[in-house]
């Protein structure tokens, strides 16, 4: 009961500060407090931090299409990264490593946990906002100087730092093996300050979704976008710690000359991947855990029909969260650790296929007999199963020890890791924003563009990464400035090339979305507080919603997918609309 | 575009190229019958006027058939994969005819030591050569993986073997060519701005040109 009443006390205070004077701009909107600006602002920042990492994948695209050929525009760039347009064998190493930094860290992570993350929870729980608003506050204004710095080392001598997003010791901790010193150093210092971002919001995020549910939002009431984002958070919060660990061990060999991955001075760079993986594969976890939420909201919402399965969905998230901390050893397969470990860490992850596969046959099942509405939410979300299916069984190839020696470090895996972190968790996010673009700015995005820019991604993105799983049937190398230096390799020139003009047809596809986004936020159609007729309590308040979200803490009387109930006449039933009968949950909040 | 492993010339095709092609059909049938029914799905429970949606909550018993199907499937494909690793990489695994190698990375090239006539590593005739790896057909070799600087990884695509060479480890690996020919040995682990030049050529001969190679390089090895 404290916690209840605590709510209140929040909401009268928040409601009533909101009522009794006008904020002013820079407390409203820059330094807010409030989940929702928060939740918008990271989706900016992290647009256009999407929107670089894009931008460096055209120029990584150029070089593999054109090889060794002068770049339009690439003029522009200095004589240390393309002298004459031409890119170099350093500016690459580093364009693919900031690539991977910039879309793992700065554009998909906050774009699902910093945006919906802030967004969705307290107004899909019935709260008026974080546990802790100023924490929450300060998690977004530490996260854009960890972006500053990420940005100024492609702007110091020696270049940013080239040894891959992994950072894969000793090439990360030794300045004489690359050449670069002070961009790998700022690599760490903003992953670290970025981590310390990270943390804030976790911890936040748990601590709202576990105090502060409405009464009667039960566990197993909670949208299955709040359960993703609650194991989301553990997630982060666990690993978050490993990762700034290991970075600060890399930056004290760089600085200090510590020698903890030196292996002359009694150091292991295997530790290195070890505490790098052990973070990193929960991490793909955080990057796809939240899209498969959103999907499933969005494909009940769209089929007018409760998700399939609830309990099993629930059970298979936990099943990840779990299982997510045993499968690390999979990426280094090949890098010299004990074979017998090797058949270990197959075998866990062969049996984290299972809870995938029941996730995709409940949203099947969820379509199953429904009375499907092709909104452009629904268009992303139908796109993300699809396209998540194709990356979870290209994860069966690698997963089995000896097809990896062959598919190991090829393109194979550079395929299979695109159609889970764009397939999957980039369509989950074109969904995601589409879908609750109305509740942010109160306006529906242009639906003929939307549709427009759904399917001309579709089918740009297939002919971008699919060819990639035969670039690496061929043993195709990652990572590699030019592959026409092998002669086995040299057939191959024209599907590269293949490759990078759809990349770039893809890239220009992207700015009839931002294009769609911004002209919205002027020009779009007035949005009703439910434009979708959906069932979450964050459609019973106005869009967008008001400081504080609640006008009164809402009673919730059931689960979030009741859609086409036989209780009432309409083809869906808010969780918190009470039906005769329905019993009054104060005083019982679990 | 094609879905062929590409020609292999080692003991290894047999164990890896088998098993990509199990996974490739069962993971095919498994993404053609799901990509078919989500169409079908689309395609048939489409929103109409006046129809609503049946108000159905999910089935226990589907779910533990596409639960248990789906587990069977994975663990039988982890189990078969077992047995191909272990003949590869496993600790028992290098025959006791092995010929010994030594393959030393580093930026951005391969230095292979070759044995001499004594067949034994360490010895007076040992010689170093650089960028080229000799080898015998059907004659087992385990090369000691060594690295200098950074992490490589050795990487003969046609012979269907990879293993990363680490710094501050020994790390042995081994594998039977079993064509004549020319092919190519590359890095697969990005080791810095060279490491897509950082290749060797693998050249397979038959055993009189081998011992006809080896006499010559122990010759020059013995003028220097």
């Amino acid at each position: 009961m404290a916690t209840t009443a605590g709510q209140l006390d929040g909401l009268t205070i928040e409601s009533g500060h909101a009522h009794a004077e006008a904020q002013s701009f820079v407390r409203k909107y820059i330094f807010s407090t409030d989940h929702k600006i928060i939740g918008i602002q990271f989706l900016l920042m992290s647009l256009l931090f999407l929107l670089l990492g894009g931008v460096l994948a055209m120029v990584i695209r150029w070089q593999l299409g054109f090889p060794s050929q002068p770049m339009p525009g690439g003029g522009v760039l200095p004589e240390t990264m393309a002298p004459g347009g031409v890119v170099l064998p350093e500016f690459y190493t580093s364009l693919v490593t900031m690539h991977g930094t910039f879309m793992v860290f700065f554009a998909i992570m906050p774009l699902l946990v910093g945006v919906f993350g802030n967004y969705l929870i307290p107004l899909k729980i019935g709260a008026p906002d974080m546990a802790f608003p100023r924490i929450n506050m300060a998690s977004f204004w530490i996260a854009v100087p960890a972006g500053f710095l990420m940005l100024a080392g492609f702007f110091v001598e020696g270049g940013h730092a080239s040894a891959g997003w992994t950072s894969y010791a000793p090439l990360s901790a030794r300045p004489d093996l690359t050449g670069v010193s002070m961009g790998q150093i700022l690599w760490c210092v903003s992953l670290i300050v970025l981590g310390l971002s990270s943390i804030l919001g976790s911890f936040n995020y748990i601590t709202t979704i576990v105090n502060m549910r409405a009464p009667g939002m039960h566990w197993m009431r909670l949208p299955l976008s709040i359960w993703c984002l609650f194991v989301t958070a553990i997630l982060v919060l666990l690993a978050m710690p490993i990762l700034s660990g290991a970075i600060i061990m890399l930056l004290f060999d760089q600085t200090l000359g510590t020698h903890f991955f030196a292996p002359a001075q009694g150091g292991q760079p295997l530790l290195w991947q070890h505490l790098f993986w052990f973070f990193g594969h929960p991490e793909v976890y955080i990057l796809i855990l939240p899209g498969m939420g959103v999907a499933s909201d969005i494909i009940a919402n769209a089929s007018r029909k409760p998700v399939f399965g609830y309990t099993s969905m629930v059970v298979a998230i936990l099943g990840i969260g779990v299982l997510g901390w045993v499968v690390w050893g999979h990426h280094m397969f090949m890098s010299g650790m004990n074979p017998t470990l090797g058949t270990t860490f197959m075998i866990s992850t062969m049996f984290i296929a299972v809870p995938s596969a029941i996730k995709v046959f409940n949203w099947l099942g969820t379509m199953w007999m429904g009375n499907i509405r092709f909104h452009v939410p629904m268009l992303h979300s139908i796109a993300f199963v699809s396209m998540f299916v194709i990356g979870g069984l290209s994860g069966v190839f690698m997963a089995s020890t000896p097809v990896d020696i062959y598919i190991h470090d090829t393109y194979f895996i550079v395929a299979h890791l695109h159609y889970v972190l764009f397939g999957g968790s980039l369509f989950a996010i074109f969904a995601a924003i589409t879908y609750w673009y109305p509740k942010m700015f109160g306006r529906l995005m242009n639906p003929f563009w939307g549709r427009v820019h759904f399917y001309l991604t579709l089918i740009f993105y297939n002919f971008v990464f699919f060819p990639m799983h035969n670039l690496g049937l061929k043993g195709h190398m990652r990572r590699i400035y030019d592959p026409n230096e092998y002669e086995f390799l040299k057939g191959l020139q024209g599907l590269n090339t293949f490759i990078s003009i759809s990349a770039f047809i893809l890239f220009t596809v992207q700015l009839i979305f931002a294009a769609n986004f911004i002209m919205s936020w002027y020009k779009g159609e007035k949005a009703s507080a439910n434009p979708w007729e959906d069932n979450g309590l964050e459609w019973t308040v106005p869009s967008p919603p008001p400081h504080g979200n609640f006008a009164t803490i809402p009673h919730v009387y059931r689960g979030p997918y009741e859609y086409s109930s036989p209780l009432v006449t309409e083809d869906f039933l808010p969780q918190n609309r009470e039906l005769p009968g329905d019993s009054s949950p104060a005083g019982h909040h679990s | 575009m094609s879905w062929l492993m590409p020609h292999g010339s080692s003991t290894f095709v047999g164990d890896i190229d088998w098993l990509y092609y199990l996974i490739l059909w069962v993971t095919g049938i498994a993404f053609v019958f799901v990509e078919v029914m989500l169409i079908v799905f689309l395609f048939r429970y489409r929103a109409r006027k006046g129809r609503k949606a049946t108000y159905y909550h999910g089935n226990t018993r589907f779910e533990i058939i596409w639960t248990s199907v789906t587990a069977v499937v994975v663990v039988v494909i982890g189990i078969l994969s077992a047995g191909g690793w272990n003949n590869i990489k496993g600790h028992d695994s290098i025959p006791a005819n092995a010929l010994s190698l030594a393959v030393h990375a580093k930026q951005f090239e391969w230095l292979i030591t070759y044995p001499g006539a004594d067949t034994t590593l360490g010895s007076a005739d040992d010689f170093q050569v650089r960028g080229q790896l000799h080898l015998m057909v059907n004659q087992p070799v385990a090369a000691m993986l060594t690295s200098e600087d950074a992490i490589h990884s050795f990487f003969i695509p046609a012979f269907r073997i990879k293993q990363d060479a680490v710094p501050g480890m020994n790390i042995r690996v081994w594998f039977q060519p079993t064509e004549i020919g020319e092919y190519e040995l590359g890095c697969a682990e990005l080791c810095g701005l060279g490491h897509y030049r950082m290749r060797a050529t693998v050249s397979v001969h038959s055993k009189e040109d081998y011992e006809k190679w080896l006499r010559g390089r122990a010759a020059l090895a013995a003028t220097k």
